[in-house]
């Protein structure tokens, strides 16, 4: 098995977080990952992506011309990555931001209003990220809800209440049932 | 009989391989002489530039480095930074200190760090065959003006206490000389306070040693300790400059 | 899971690795994509009351790491190419005093600025010599997160055990990237080596004096032949290579540091489609592996070298392969790493 996901968004949307949270949930799976950030010049409102490799076996490359997940949490970056995606890959998008219809041939797209989710239910609309990446572990089923709650506790250390929006970010995009 | 002179035992007795009528022969001694008077030879780190006093390695009878041009003041922060109860200085000339090594001069200043700079400056570069340096004067004759250094496209002397009085790191900056017995003097005692300031933790000293270089200045020595009080001291005034 | 796994950031690893083993002073200055590193140097050797400095600039810190260096004091600087050309002055200075320093060039693209993503363009400029004169720089080229922990806590060792800098190779994909570390509990492993050379103060001894300036006749050949002896002596005991398959295979690939991964991936590709391709790793850029590449330089063999620049390392590999099996070369220059698809259509065509 080896996912390759890439997570994109503007900057400031947290889209290296919410990779750093999948690699560290990974890690609590033992499973081998990798994290890669785009760190270019543009530290806020830009386009920000981080690219999670999950595998049982060694990792060569950390970055991936044609990944298996694309989480987009806006519409630019739906763009930017849709067109490398390959055949049977997984598309999470942020339909809070993205509104045209989301449609490719052989790819699987799943639509989550994570902005109005993080927004109205969490009552903080930074957790878009992870509500996106609560859908993401859902339909992908590779890493477990448990182990990306744990991974909160470990990435935010002693964030108490971070910790706990964060986590409740996470459950209500798994929990998401498509309304 | 009492004995009233000797060499001190922080001068090696290698015979200096400087110029007749170079200054650097008593700084040496000076420098010698206040490591002894303080009592902190076997705890002194020297550092040696390059340029003429490049041999100074071989005159101190302590431990001794050299370091890059220009380098001295990074080098000795590396020392003291890690060895903070050691008494490091460097000994650097002109070239060295106000040119290549401006930098690591300004910000060493400006870190208080707890080293003591020796600074020579005599007007020429002296090991390399008295090209101009930053503090040659206007329309002084080197071997890279040879029409007299011109303010245009040469710029200006630089004024190195003057400049570093401005970091809020310089505790002690002074400009004396070594062309008279009582400039000599006065040297020793600056000096020695430069070195008594770091042994009491204040900081960031810096004495400029205005030195003769007959050799390159084309004179004999009894011309060039002269011209230092007739010319050269006119344009970098003795004094102190800072000492807080 | 395994509590001593920790997720970080291969910059992050190499500061661990070195307070890891020991290192008691970090002079750095800020440059992309090595950031992470004066920034956690800045936090942890403060905590840890050790000695932090962020330089005027990268001359003065290689300068200030010489000074602790002098004194028989861990020392460390990092940086990222343009920084590096700055320190390479320093760099001949320590190897002509012969100073154990370690320094870290997280590699982007050059010439000049460049870009600040990871490359391998600074190959010749660390094996080559870098700075002036005749001299080496022990040379490691991790490939990991775990190997920018792992080599950075041996550089100490080897510096120390042969008075020499030591250069960790590394880029801007290794140094930004996460990965899963096994962080050492163990207290440093000191070997004991010779002090008879630190400069601490003559209390109790003679005055110690180190330099480079070696200008009675014959003094400096004397010291250059000198160094070449160790060097020989580095050549024969430090050499480290990875190998896999080389057995078998018609064709050999080549290659170091995060390029290297690819190149595996590659080859585990290319044998499942029954290509029998082989891999040679060097991890020790200086010294060279190249034995090991001239025992696999036979029959009917093809080399393929793979490197994020123009043709650098290939240049030793063609070396050691002493013109017995064609070399063919796959680079990708400014700051792109190889990608593995195109390595593999390079391997079948090969085939």
């Amino acid at each position: 098995m080896q996912e390759e996901i890439i997570i994109a968004g503007f900057g400031g949307q947290g889209v290296l977080f919410a990779g750093m949270l999948l690699a560290q949930a990974a890690v609590e799976e033992d499973k081998k990952t990798t994290w890669f950030p785009s760190y270019g010049a543009e530290m806020r409102g830009g386009t920000a992506n981080s690219t999670v490799i999950i595998s049982d076996d060694e990792i060569g490359s950390p970055v991936v011309v044609h990944p298996s997940t694309l989480i987009a949490l806006n519409e630019p970056s739906l763009k930017k990555f849709s067109s490398r995606m390959k055949k049977g890959s997984l598309i999470i998008f942020n339909s809070s931001l993205v509104k045209e219809k989301v449609e490719f041939p052989g790819i699987k797209t799943v639509g989550i209003p994570a902005t109005e989710i993080a927004d109205r239910q969490i009552g903080n609309v930074k957790t878009a990220n992870l509500v996106a990446v609560g859908a993401y572990l859902k339909q992908r089923g590779i890493l477990k809800l448990g182990s990306s709650k744990a991974a909160c506790e470990k990435v935010l250390k002693n964030k108490e209440s971070l910790i706990k929006l964060n986590q409740k970010a996470l459950e209500s995009g798994y929990n998401f049932d498509g309304k | 009989m009492n004995k009233i002179l000797s060499r001190p035992e922080s001068l090696t007795l290698i015979q200096h391989s400087y110029c007749p009528g170079c200054g650097h022969g008593i700084i040496h001694r000076i420098i010698a002489e206040c490591i002894d008077e303080l009592g902190v030879r076997e705890k002194t780190i020297g550092i040696a530039p390059v340029g003429c006093a490049v041999f100074a390695y071989d005159y101190f009878n302590f431990d001794v480095t050299e370091a890059a041009h220009g380098r001295p003041p990074a080098v000795a922060t590396g020392i003291k930074r890690v060895l903070p109860d050691r008494v490091v200085f460097t000994y650097q000339g002109d070239g060295d200190l106000a040119a290549i090594g401006t930098n690591e001069t300004v910000h060493a200043a400006n870190r208080s760090e707890n080293i003591t700079v020796i600074f020579v400056n005599n007007a020429v570069y002296g090991m390399t065959g008295g090209q101009m340096a930053p503090t040659t004067i206007e329309k002084q004759k080197t071997a890279t003006t040879p029409f007299g250094r011109d303010i245009k496209r040469d710029g200006y002397p630089l004024k190195v206490c003057e400049l570093l009085a401005a970091t809020g790191g310089a505790v002690y900056l002074e400009r004396v000389a070594v062309n008279n017995i009582k400039n000599i003097m006065k040297t020793r005692k600056a000096i020695k306070k430069a070195f008594q300031n770091q042994i009491d933790n204040k900081g960031f000293s810096l004495v400029e040693v205005l030195s003769q270089c007959p050799v390159n200045w084309g004179m004999t020595p009894k011309e060039s300790v002269k011209w230092m009080d007739d010319v050269f001291v006119k344009h970098f005034p003795l004094g102190v400059y800072k000492d807080i | 899971m395994d509590k001593n796994k920790i997720l970080m950031k291969g910059n992050i690893a190499l500061c661990e690795g070195a307070i890891a083993a020991g290192c008691l002073a970090y002079f750095g200055y800020p440059i992309t994509p090595q950031n992470e590193v004066p920034a956690h140097m800045s936090k942890r050797m403060v905590e840890l009351n050790r000695v932090f400095l962020q330089a005027e600039s990268e001359l003065a810190a290689v300068n200030m790491v010489f000074g602790a260096s002098l004194t028989g004091t861990r020392a460390m600087t990092s940086s990222s190419s343009p920084g590096i050309s700055l320190k390479q002055e320093g760099i001949s200075y320590l190897a002509g005093c012969e100073l154990p320093a370690v320094i870290a060039n997280v590699q982007r693209g050059g010439p000049g600025l460049g870009n600040i993503a990871g490359s391998q363009s600074d190959y010749f400029q660390t094996t080559k010599g870098g700075g002036h004169g005749d001299y080496r720089t022990i040379t490691l080229a991790p490939f990991s997160v775990q190997e920018m922990y792992d080599f950075t806590y041996q550089a100490f060792n080897l510096a120390e055990k042969y008075r020499n800098p030591v250069m960790i190779l590394s880029d801007g994909v290794v140094g930004q990237m996460m990965e899963p570390v096994v962080i050492r509990q163990d207290k440093p492993q000191k070997q004991k080596h010779n002090r008879s050379w630190v400069l601490d103060g003559c209390k109790n001894r003679k005055p110690r004096l180190i330099r480079s300036l070696l200008m009675a006749e014959g003094a400096l050949e004397e010291f250059n032949w000198k160094l070449k002896k160790k060097y020989d002596e580095i050549r024969k005991n430090e050499i480290r290579v990875e190998t896999q398959d080389i057995e078998d295979a018609d064709i050999i690939l080549v290659a170091f540091g995060i390029a290297a991964r690819v190149a595996k991936a590659a080859m585990k590709q290319a044998r499942s489609e029954g290509i029998k391709v082989g891999y040679i790793r060097p991890i020790t850029l200086w010294p060279f592996p190249e034995n090991v590449i001239r025992d696999a330089a036979r029959g009917k063999r093809k080399f393929l070298v793979a490197e994020m620049n123009l043709g650098q390392m290939v240049e030793d590999v063609r070396l050691a392969v002493e013109g017995k099996c064609p070399v063919d070369f796959l680079g990708r220059p400014g700051g792109g790493l190889i990608n593995q698809e195109e390595l593999l259509n390079k391997i079948r065509s090969l085939k």
